[in-house]
């Protein structure tokens, strides 16, 4: 089939699969492939929210209350890594734009850096929380062992805020771990595409799985920065 | 499946000498098969998966209605009924109804219908079947190990905190196999608008095109919520990481929003794919261009959207608000004018169109007598007044079996009749096949119509017996079951039977128009020889040559 008459390009590129005509095609098919699935993504985490968002407003005390032991100065220094991170992808897709085979290579592997990184912040923030017994679950432990007395105050008042303050916490485990997830996938790629740029797969003329990888890097990034101050930053000002 | 086209050990006629090279004959062996990225294959072991599952969730209805065939329980217990009906639910929404016909037509038929090649990503493609299949394990893991009692829904608290059935199993596999869907309705949506042949405006796509593109949005914008719900319902049963726990301040009912976000419209996903099959039919058998055609086409996008608005018909009696349930009960009355359209339009299609009652015609004129009846209970039961009376009954059940088995099920055994020689080039036995349109609508009819009787006089569903008053119309109901099992099998036999001894169809055995008619039947691996420019709409009928032809050529034997 391959006197197929519209089967013209320029010439044809070896990355050019044989259901497509042109490069053009393959990359636009590609490109609107990619942002439909971010789409899903958008609604997969659109849950989450929206979840959120019913409980932060039915228990608007105990999500402040929670939120204030979570610890921003980590949370701070992981957002300032993933923007980071997020540069050096776009850092990465620019050097394929100017034939730059090593600067990918190089970018990549910071972008990998960086994103590593998060997830060795994260994982001492999370061990934090199991020592502090705020990992919801039969050793789950809001007001009584809190060094807080301000929220044992509280707690004498409203007797529930044990309990909502452990659907808080659930929704931070879910919504950060699934988040965390999405990077570990995201860093696997990412090794891929070192590997693959290491060969000299991609240059000026084709890098189409890097700019797909940056764009779903970027979406992840994207949702770490409405997870930042949904969770850490409720109200941090009110505490003190 | 390959068999019937290796049957020719040695070509010895001057037939089958000269076989052109098609998808079935290119290369063999099951590695050719299960590494594909042909689309057509793909469909072909998306048919294999989805019979299967189709075969399995029948054998848990048969023993529902064997058990429902006498007021006591005599052939299971509450337990194990419960495991029964919630497994037969399961597999039926999740592993057939849902895959059915965009996985085994859509995937045969989108890359032919608008002339491309293959699907955008034939990878992704075949990804999906077997992420399908991983799924696919997880559940039935969980059903051969016992089995689930939540019911198909996985109400919280049950599901979460008190049901001691292998829940997380069940879900996982859901979760999974939703990954598949959205591969596939990912992929037609890049293909339609990337890849077809020049010439081919939108308003020059078949209508089956335009109804998988709907049913591709609301799989891309909705599955993801099931997903991450299922997800939540996994974590608190695990992890204890509870959000829908009303010990804890968890709202149940969240849980059932969030469902139904999803499930409502993937009741859209079910009968969209379907109505794009009937519209087919209705076309190459009426010999007629289809009547209002953009009107059928955007009536496809409008149940899309429309869909999402209405999730909340479900929770009627679940404690929600009195002014969202009259909200949602208008806007799910609303749906009913989209799908009035198409059953007006088909009609108007019939009008005066040169009809032939071949099989794949027979299941659309069932289609649109059964999806009439079930679309207008629809409206019944968004009636506030009448859903509080019946709700949880069997009127339910007849209702939604009306649109899922009645809609959904005619219409994809429809669309494999009529594009079955095209899928394997052979013919199959013509009063065979139309003895199973027939059987299937009679005990179909048979099955559900005693149904809504019983529901209206207070039989609640989900129950393993019953007042001996109700027995009459359960007799009933079990011995339609019976004539309808009767009527699935006899195609599964017959398409077999066909593949090595049916006679050779031609490539256009019906005389239909439209793309994947201009090509060979079986198409050849690249679907085309020569790469079609489109230059008239879909259904251009010229009435004096269809004429001609159905006087020509023999009728089917």
């Amino acid at each position: 089939m391959a006197s197929s008459p519209l089967a013209h390009g320029a010439h044809h590129h070896p990355a050019l699969a044989h259901q497509f005509d042109t490069m053009e095609q393959q990359k636009e098919s590609s490109t609107l492939g990619m942002w439909l699935f971010l789409v899903t993504e958008i609604m997969f985490f659109g849950g989450l929210f929206l979840t959120y968002v019913v409980y932060r407003s039915r228990f608007p005390a105990a999500f402040l209350l929670a939120s204030n032991s979570l610890n921003v100065l980590l949370g701070g220094i992981n957002t300032a890594v993933l923007i980071g991170s997020s540069l050096t992808m776009a850092l990465a897709i620019w050097a394929a734009q100017v034939n730059w085979r090593k600067g990918i290579v190089i970018f990549l592997l910071a972008t990998i850096g960086l994103g590593s990184t998060f997830l060795v912040i994260k994982g001492f923030e999370y061990h934090d929380k199991f020592v502090e017994h705020h990992v919801p679950g039969p050793n789950f432990n809001f007001v009584e062992e809190n060094p807080n007395v301000h929220i044992r105050q509280i707690a004498a008042r409203d007797p529930n805020l044990g309990r909502h303050a452990s659907i808080f916490f659930s929704l931070y485990f879910i919504m950060t771990g699934l988040h965390a997830t999405h990077m570990v996938i995201g860093i696997a790629v990412l090794i891929v595409m070192v590997v693959l740029s290491w060969k000299g797969k991609y240059d000026a003329r084709y890098y189409n799985p890097l700019e797909m990888t940056g764009l779903y890097w970027h979406f992840v990034d994207i949702v770490w920065i409405f997870l930042f101050p949904l969770l850490y930053l409720l109200g941090a000002h009110a505490a003190r | 499946m390959n068999t019937s086209a290796a049957a020719t050990p040695e070509p010895t006629t001057a037939e089958t000498a000269f076989e052109r090279p098609n998808y079935l004959n290119a290369v063999y062996g099951v590695r050719s098969w299960l590494l594909t990225r042909d689309h057509k294959r793909i469909a072909i072991l998306y048919l294999i998966s989805v019979t299967i599952f189709f075969a399995l969730g029948s054998l848990m209805a048969a023993l529902v209605r064997l058990e429902l065939l006498t007021p006591e329980g005599d052939l299971m217990g509450p337990d194990t009924y419960n495991r029964v009906f919630t497994m037969h639910g399961i597999i039926m929404v999740f592993f057939f109804l849902i895959p059915a016909i965009p996985a085994v037509l859509g995937n045969f038929l989108v890359p032919l219908m608008i002339g491309a090649k293959d699907l955008a990503m034939p990878k992704l493609n075949l990804a999906s079947w077997y992420v399908y299949n991983i799924g696919a394990a997880f559940t039935l893991w969980a059903i051969f190990n016992g089995g689930v009692d939540t019911g198909w829904t996985f109400y919280t608290p049950f599901s979460t905190n008190y049901s001691n059935t292998y829940v997380v199993s069940t879900a996982l596999g859901i979760f999974i196999t939703g990954f598949s869907t959205i591969f596939t309705g990912l992929n037609f949506i890049v293909t339609i608008h990337r890849m077809r042949a020049p010439g081919l405006t939108w308003f020059r796509l078949p209508l089956f095109i335009w109804s998988t593109y709907a049913t591709s949005l609301i799989v891309v914008l909705g599955t993801p919520v099931i997903a991450i719900t299922l997800l939540l319902v996994g974590a608190e049963r695990l992890l204890h990481l509870g959000v829908f726990d009303p010990k804890l301040g968890g709202d149940p009912v969240l849980f059932q929003h969030l469902f139904w976000f999803y499930s409502h419209p993937a009741v859209y996903i079910m009968i969209l794919p379907a109505m794009g099959v009937i519209s087919e039919l209705v076309a190459a058998f009426a010999r007629k261009r289809v009547f209002g055609y953009k009107f059928v086409a955007f009536a496809s996008v409008g149940i899309a959207v429309l869909g999402f608005l209405v999730w909340g018909h479900h929770m009627f009696v679940a404690g929600e608000s009195v002014y969202a349930a009259t909200i949602f009960s208008v806007l799910s009355m609303l749906v009913a004018v989209p799908s009035a359209i198409k059953v007006f339009n088909w009609t108007a299609t019939l009008y005066e169109g040169s009809i032939s009652y071949e099989t794949p015609m027979l299941y659309a004129l069932g289609f649109i007598g059964l999806f009439t009846i079930g679309g207008l209970t629809g409206v019944m039961l968004a009636t506030l007044g009448i859903d509080v009376h019946v709700h949880d009954t069997y009127f339910i059940v007849a209702h939604f079996h009306y649109i899922m088995v009645g809609g959904t099920i005619m219409a994809y055994l429809g669309g494999l009749h009529y594009w079955w020689p095209k899928i394997s080039g052979k013919l199959y036995p013509n009063f065979l096949s139309r003895l199973s349109a027939l059987l299937v609508f009679v005990g179909f009819n048979l099955t559900f119509a005693p149904q809504f009787v019983l529901g209206y006089l207070g039989m609640p569903r989900r129950y393993w017996s019953y007042p001996p008053e109700f027995q009459v119309l359960n007799v009933l109901s079990t011995a339609g079951a019976s004539i309808l099992g009767v009527g699935y099998m006899l195609p599964l036999f017959y398409f077999i039977w066909s593949m090595r001894y049916g006679r050779k169809s031609g490539d256009n055995p019906w005389g239909a128009v439209g793309l994947e008619w201009d090509t060979t039947s079986p198409p050849p691996t690249e679907n085309f020889y020569t790469m079609p420019v489109v230059t008239q709409g879909p259904y251009e009928y010229n009435r004096e040559e269809v004429h001609n032809r159905l006087t020509q050529e023999a009728p089917l034997g």
